[in-house]
């Protein structure tokens, strides 16, 4: 599936990184520690938090993510949003909690 | 090639920027993608290591036909148990820098283990150097 697809849900909108939003997702991962997102998400997947700080996009883009999906009516920081913009990182909001998130996003997935 | 990169410890707006950069080289040079994602983990959780618990620091990394030599140093407070550090979850992190997602714990062995050979030398209340290489 593709990062705009995601879009297409109820209670999902994006925040930035319109260009990249063809962005295949092969998997996901949810975690808000950054390190553990360093140390064991792959390229492709798309990356649950509720983090909302800048740093998210070094580490999306460093570990070549597909998205960033800010959960739970979490908002971006502004310069999260600068960043991501300029790094082609889609982010997404949603007013899911992380865990529902990621069982929709699990059943897509292995449809 | 040498490439060396300034760090500015509490500045967490810039952290990442020299793994970004040295990322964007190695695939200039056409290094193997799955070298790269290693090093890359490992020169990222060194980073991020200076700007949360250093003063500031320097990291360089120099790149020939079979490896590619990591050097961070710091100016800081040292590690005083370098053992204890190395386990996964300790950390010395503050609370502001742990509200972010960091000090969690697995920075240093998530670069142990991304990386080829690490090194760690550190004198309390002078500073830390971590050495590391990958091979290519």
């Amino acid at each position: 599936m593709k990062v705009t697809d995601i879009l297409n849900w109820e209670n999902t909108s994006l925040a930035c990184g319109k260009n990249s939003i063809e962005n295949q997702i092969t998997n996901g991962y949810n975690s808000d520690l950054l390190s553990d997102v360093m140390g064991n998400a792959s390229e492709g997947m798309a990356w649950i938090t509720i983090q909302t700080h800048k740093n998210l996009v070094a580490v999306a883009s460093l570990k070549d993510l597909a998205c960033i999906i800010i959960a739970n009516n979490n908002k971006p920081a502004h310069d999260l949003l600068d960043a991501a913009e300029e790094e082609g990182i889609p982010v997404i909001t949603t007013s899911l909690p992380a865990f529902e998130f990621a069982g929709k996003l699990y059943n897509e997935l292995n449809k | 090639m040498h490439l060396k990169y300034k760090i500015q410890g509490g500045n967490f707006s810039k952290a990442g920027f020299a793994s970004s950069e040295v990322k964007k080289i190695l695939r200039q040079l056409s290094i193997e993608p799955k070298t790269i994602k290693r090093l890359v983990v490992a020169l990222y959780e060194g980073e991020v290591n200076i700007v949360a618990h250093a003063y500031n620091g320097l990291i360089t990394v120099d790149i020939d036909t079979e490896k590619v030599t990591v050097t961070l140093k710091d100016n800081g407070p040292g590690i005083p148990d370098i053992d204890k550090a190395m386990e996964q979850g300790y950390s010395t992190a503050s609370a502001a820098v742990r509200e972010m997602g960091f000090g969690a714990g697995m920075g240093l062995p998530n670069m142990k283990k991304n990386t080829d050979e690490m090194t760690i030398k550190s004198v309390v209340n002078e500073g830390t150097e971590v050495i590391f290489i990958n091979y290519i």
